[in-house]
């Protein structure tokens, strides 16, 4: 059934295609597009996919999860291949800790197959809805960059389909051009069609949080400095309305994994059923619903209260320590159901810059007071410490990253985008990179300056290489790559 | 393959994109230059290339010099119907993806009181009618797809009841309206708007032909006052408004007074 749908003839390639056209968002919603989306669950369908790309004469872009806040998983007027029936956990090893998956595998699904085995993903994003294959694509970071470094340092190899039909092994010692240039590579190269990783033991469901409000930035990178070498994870939350003094108050968050023996009864707590939320909040209220209620709030009235709130009972409550689920304390994005929904129909942006410890503060504060003058405030803002890493398109860095979600409405759309171009001087200034996955206002001049005319040679280089034809491409490849 | 390159390059700051057919004179001209002064990408299809590309040129002469392609020439016959899948596949390409669709191509032959003539009766359905619907359900079934967009039929006031002036210019005109509203009830329901534009006389080429005329209004008037009804998404739209009165009394005359009249 399946293949005869894919294998449409020379003529009917308009009407196949029809078929396909669907509406794709950007998981902000800020963006629109309409792309014709197919749904591969074999090789063999991709490959058929791809000849019809170039029969018909349309680029393939690739999406997993649609996290990604921009257009990086997008492909206006083009073909679009949602990754996600090619779910399959290929073989995993609880004496090794070594999992092979294929790319539509979510994160979601690897910690549940893994967790009751004493293994964790050593590096996880805030939402547990993103794919092994959109992870490996984007190079993802998690609470814990500073010391494992984002989730291409775990990627043992990976074996990559290319639009010829041909599947090749990558790993740090075969065809190393491409295992460094794919991971992170925003799925120009090439498909993955397993990805083999190392998890991380761990020794108990929980771990040990312990959470404290910092008056100012300057308590918040002390903090982060005091703590890095001794803490598993550390992420802070900054409230964006403060000004003067307290600019860059916020709340920080450390967890570390409990050693062997701390938990007496490991294999009740790594059991998934302690590890799921509950369905409801305080008891009665329904998850589901609980963006309707955060719905008044998403405005700089109502945000201003709710962090005043915050940091006044953060104030008497002072430090709290504290054991959390895995589950619970990573994917706090997933607590609240479709919290996006609560920005409103215009949806919301994601400017995350990443910038050298030396220089961090002050373009950090720069930043935070420009958005104050100009009248635009980001409602969530997390504040994370990061390290290098050898792949070709990193956005990591010895320093530090701050992420802003800004919301979007009609009026603001100009607006934002200048605030955007504004802060990327402040960020190039201070030596700073871009996170693609986030993106949805980088120009290409901004690219070649963080990135170097070098590296994006480099890089596409290696695209002539192995997509010779340049089939593979998304609204991001074309806003920001496809003319330099 | 840099041909399927999308203009959208800033996610943020996107520009509405419009399919306009029969661009090249009248009303379809002056509602293309006013699309593109209010920021949307146009695609001007018309069958006469020449008045098309002098359309391109006034036009981006008007506009502050911009590096961006704003409006794409295409010449095309609307008789044409099997060009126009693939047509309306590659211009909905080239733009990045579609908005809104106006069709504004029209003939009206001069027919006299007692002629009947096939030829000239077949050009209208062809072009007025078979046209507006090959094009419209190609965005049709786009828009009921993408769950949202607009179509706009450019009808007239002569579709409200056959007359003896007119009785094939006036059945291709009732057709559309028809047809319009057959789409609009098909397609509000997934986030469409389908608008009927009616207009009364507009100095066009059409007029030309046209027995009588009274309150007429120049191609550029229209076309602004079509805009805002797209701006506002519409439904039915005299123009000028005053033809609504006019369409109401019309429509409602009894067959044994109408059949006496003379217009």
């Amino acid at each position: 059934m399946i293949k005869e749908e894919y294998s449409s003839t020379e003529n009917d390639i308009t009407s196949a295609q029809i078929e396909h056209l669907e509406a794709v968002d950007s998981w902000g919603g800020a963006s629109h597009s309409v792309s014709y989306v197919y749904r591969p669950a074999t090789k063999e369908q991709l490959y058929e996919i791809f000849n019809l790309a170039q029969r018909s004469g349309r680029t393939v872009g690739l999406r997993g999860g649609g996290q990604s806040y921009g257009d990086a998983a997008m492909n206006s007027e083009n073909i679009l291949l949602d990754m996600r029936r090619m779910n399959r956990v290929l073989a995993w090893d609880p004496m090794t800790g070594i999992v092979r998956v294929e790319p539509g595998v979510t994160i979601s699904q690897l910690w549940q197959y893994i967790l009751e085995d004493g293994w964790w993903p050593p590096v996880v994003t805030g939402t547990s809805y993103t794919t092994i294959g959109g992870c490996a694509g984007m190079n993802v970071h998690g609470k814990n960059a500073y010391q494992v470094g984002p989730i291409g340092d775990h990627i043992l190899e990976f074996d990559m389909m290319l639009l010829s039909g041909e599947t090749i092994t990558c790993s740090r010692q075969d065809n190393s051009d491409l295992f460094f240039a794919a991971i992170g590579g925003f799925g120009m190269l090439g498909i993955f069609t397993s990805i083999t990783m190392q998890m991380k033991r761990v020794y108990s469901g929980y771990l040990d949080v312990f959470t404290q409000t910092q008056n100012n930035l300057d308590g918040m990178f002390e903090y982060f400095e005091t703590y890095v070498d001794s803490s598993d994870y550390i992420v802070g939350w900054i409230d964006a309305f403060a000004k003067g003094s307290a600019l860059g108050r916020g709340d920080v968050h450390r967890a570390n994994y409990l050693p062997p023996g701390a938990d007496l009864a490991p294999s009740q707590s790594l059991r998934l059923d302690n590890q799921h939320l509950s369905p409801n909040m305080f008891g009665v209220m329904p998850r589901s619903i609980v963006w309707l209620f955060m719905r008044p709030f998403m405005n700089n009235l109502g945000t201003s209260l709710v962090n005043r709130a915050k940091q006044i009972s953060g104030y008497f409550g002072g430090s709290r320590q504290y054991r959390q689920t895995h589950a619970a304390f990573h994917f706090l994005l997933d607590y609240v159901p479709d919290w996006k929904n609560a920005y409103g129909s215009g949806g919301l942006i994601q400017y995350q810059p990443f910038i050298p410890k030396e220089t961090a503060h002050d373009a950090f504060a720069d930043i935070l007071r420009l958005c104050q003058r100009r009248g635009i405030l980001n409602y969530l803002t997390v504040f994370k410490r990061h390290r290098p890493d050898e792949f070709l398109m990193r956005h990591g860095l010895d320093g530090y990253s701050m992420a802003m979600d800004f919301r979007v409405t009609d009026a603001r759309r100009e607006p934002i985008e200048k605030l955007a171009f504004e802060m990327d001087e402040i960020v190039l200034a201070a030596g700073g990179r871009f996170y693609l996955a986030k993106d949805s206002t980088l120009r290409p001049a901004v690219a070649e300056a963080y990135l170097g005319k070098a590296t994006i040679e480099k890089f596409k280089a290696v695209k002539r290489k192995y997509d010779p034809q340049d089939l593979l491409q998304t609204d991001l490849w074309r806003r920001i790559f496809a003319d330099l | 393959m840099a041909d399927s390159r999308t203009p959208a390059k800033r996610p943020l700051v996107t520009r509405p994109r419009a399919i306009v057919i029969g661009a090249s004179s009248g009303v379809g001209a002056a509602l293309t230059r006013r699309l593109v002064l209010s920021g949307y990408l146009v695609a001007a299809v018309a069958r006469r290339q020449e008045m098309l590309e002098d359309l391109c040129t006034s036009i981006n002469a008007s506009l502050p010099t911009e590096n961006n392609q704003v409006i794409w020439p295409y010449a095309h016959d609307v008789t044409n119907f099997e060009e126009i899948p693939d047509l309306f596949q590659e211009i909905v390409q080239t733009l990045g993806g579609l908005d809104l669709i106006v069709y504004a191509a029209a003939v009206q032959p001069a027919v006299g009181a007692q002629e009947f003539n096939f030829d000239k009766d077949r050009a209208m359905i062809n072009t007025n009618l078979l046209g507006a619907i090959a094009w419209l359900n190609q965005a049709a079934v786009r828009f009921e797809r993408a769950r949202g967009g607009q179509i706009v039929g450019i009808s007239s006031i002569a579709g409200e009841r056959g007359r003896v002036a007119g009785p094939v210019y006036n059945t291709s005109k009732a057709g559309l309206n028809t047809y319009l509203e057959a789409l609009r009830n098909r397609l509000s329901r997934r986030g469409v708007t389908v608008t009927t534009i009616k207009p009364g006389f507009v100095e066009t080429r059409l007029l030309q032909n046209a027995a009588k005329t009274f309150w007429v209004i120049s191609p550029e008037d229209a076309a602004k006052q079509i805009h805002t009804a797209i701006a506002r998404r519409h439904q039915t739209v005299f123009i000028p408004k005053r033809w609504l009165v006019v369409g109401l009394i019309i429509r409602h005359i009894p067959s044994f007074i109408f059949r006496r009249l003379s217009f």
